[in-house]
């Protein structure tokens, strides 16, 4: 049950995408995502639809496995999209009861569910070609320049990439602890509010306890190695740039530019 | 009060690129009052089939009957069923969470829906049966030694009076001294309450000596079942899959070879002396 968890999950495959240099992936999705609200009309959700499914036949990820993560934030989406239908004002189309659609608010609605959807595809179609440890990397190395003003940005990606490594153990340790419950009669699907958030209790403090050993022997085997933060820390596997990642960094862009003309072309639909 | 397992599979995502077949058309049959040896290295599949037999997972093929019902008929109380057949996990800190010792073994009780008095009597019971010293019933768990802590994670098992008693390697991290303790208390609580007792371990050495039954698991299919005496004469096979039998089989084998006509099916250092002795004489 708990295996269906797909945060920051990274599907291995042999790709053009896979390969790129995680800062590229980065700058990429941040343009993808200002596309996304910024493209007007017809002519421009073809052509983001069309990026879109290029990409992901590039990242040769299967489709079912962004679509999973999706189905987390279905009733997110339904409760977004019924808001917006509801209550835009404007001059009705339909009315019945309190019932009241206008076409403004049709078209909200259905804009809005696009533009959630392709934008919960597109940053995982960058987890699912980038794994966690790279992620981490690019966005250290891509914000860099707030060291200046005092953030302490390699401590904050640090943290990050050990959170990311840490979810998929504390996944298994649940499993675990629930199983050694259960083994025990304790019962965690029925009853009633209350006795549910009790019966959380013989679950969260073994996992507590699990995750605070876990981080101090982590600590304690990071200082043994001499880990002093990032100061003068080099790496084993700096990040590059290639060719084919300044290739990526100018399609971004002429990507950008596209979607900017073919919002403000007069000829747009 | 039998166990029969009957031709079940079990695989890890089915129907995804990550499917892994965990068990392959198991047969067992478990009888009453039997003290089995289950052992396989790791990733065999033993605790995946001990966790069939309290019904935590669900065969993805065959069936399992508990004393003749069907554990995976509709109506088949689960619950009920957990706290027949009892399960003790390898690492006593996924189950141990009160704030003292005492109130964590009356957590099992209390969940089969017994009174807080009737609970406490079986805490009671459940930690002076596995030597629990009493002046740290008001300790916290957390504090407690490694073998305490496995003392008292067998106890919160023992306190819903299971007829079957799995023990998923309860020797796991302990020292030598701490490991024959534990095993000896499994083993004269089997003596004293003539339980069913399955115990899960990689180490042959350290189930030999006091199983009757042992049955070897390797890539999800039962390779051995028999005594240890006629599982060990297997050894050289043993030693492909990942294991092996203990050193006096070794050592018994190699005097064998070089002329002395010993008996090679013994298991213990004990009945190894004897037999050398009897030989020599």
């Amino acid at each position: 049950m708990l295996r269906d968890i797909t945060i920051g999950q990274y599907y291995p495959a042999d790709s053009i995408l896979h390969k790129l240099d995680p800062r590229v992936k980065l700058f990429s999705t941040f343009i993808y995502i200002i596309s996304l609200f910024i493209f007007k009309g017809l002519s421009g959700y073809i052509f983001i639809t069309l990026s879109l499914a290029i990409v992901i036949r590039l990242s040769k990820v299967p489709f079912s496995f962004m679509i999973r993560g999706l189905r987390s934030i279905v009733i997110l989406l339904l409760i977004a999209a019924i808001c917006n239908l509801l209550l835009t004002p404007g001059v009705p189309m339909f009315q019945y009861g309190f019932i009241r659609i206008t076409k403004i608010g049709l078209e909200n609605a259905v804009l809005m569910t696009i533009r959630m959807i392709y934008l919960i595809i597109g940053s995982s179609l960058m987890t699912l070609t980038t794994t966690p440890n790279a992620l981490t990397d690019g966005l250290e190395k891509s914000l860099s320049g707030l060291n200046r003003f005092g953030v302490p940005v390699h401590e904050v990606s640090m943290m990050m990439s050990i959170a990311l490594r840490f979810i998929p153990i504390l996944i298994e340790e649940t499993d675990k602890i629930m199983k050694a419950q259960m083994a025990r009669g304790a019962d965690f699907e029925s009853g009633g509010l209350v006795k549910r958030v009790k019966s959380m209790v013989p679950l969260l403090v073994p996992l507590f306890v699990s995750a605070f050993r876990r981080a101090s022997d982590l600590a304690l085997a990071m200082e043994a190695r001499c880990y002093h933060g990032g100061e003068g820390r080099t790496r084993m596997k700096p990040l590059k740039y290639h060719l084919s990642d300044y290739k990526a960094y100018v399609v971004s862009v002429l990507y950008l530019v596209i979607v900017v003309v073919l919002r403000f072309h007069r000829f747009s639909l | 009060m039998s166990i029969v397992i009957k031709d079940v599979s079990y695989k890890y995502n089915p129907g995804t690129t990550y499917e892994v077949t965990a068990l392959d058309h198991i047969n067992l049959e478990i009888g009453d009052g039997e003290f089995i040896g289950l052992i396989g290295h790791t990733g065999s599949g033993k605790s995946t089939l001990i966790q069939h037999l309290n019904g935590l997972l669900s065969a993805t093929e065959g069936q399992i009957w508990y004393n003749g019902e069907n554990i995976y008929e509709k109506n088949y109380d689960k619950q009920g069923l957990r706290t027949q057949v009892g399960m003790v996990f390898q690492y006593p800190e996924h189950q141990l969470f009160e704030t003292t010792v005492f109130e964590d073994v009356k957590f099992g009780p209390k969940n089969q829906g017994l009174s807080d008095q009737e609970a406490t009597l079986r805490a009671y019971e459940a930690l002076s049966g596995v030597g629990f010293p009493d002046e740290f019933y008001d300790q916290s768990p957390f504090a407690l030694s490694g073998g305490q802590k496995r003392r008292a994670a067998i106890a919160g098992v023992l306190a819903m009076k299971p007829a079957v008693l799995i023990l998923d390697e309860p020797t796991a991290g302990l020292d030598p001294k701490g490991r024959d303790e534990i095993l000896e208390l499994i083993r004269d609580m089997h003596e004293r309450s003539g339980n069913t007792v399955i115990l899960v371990s990689h180490s042959m050495e350290d189930v030999a000596k006091y199983v009757n039954r042992l049955i070897v698991i390797d890539d999800g299919r039962i390779q051995f079942d028999g005594t240890p005496r006629e599982v060990f004469e297997n050894y050289l096979k043993l030693e492909e899959m990942g294991l092996s039998a203990p050193r006096v089989t070794y050592l018994m084998h190699r005097l064998y070879e070089a002329g002395m006509p010993v008996d090679v099916a013994v298991t213990t250092v004990s009945e190894a002396k004897q037999e050398i002795l009897k030989v020599l004489c």
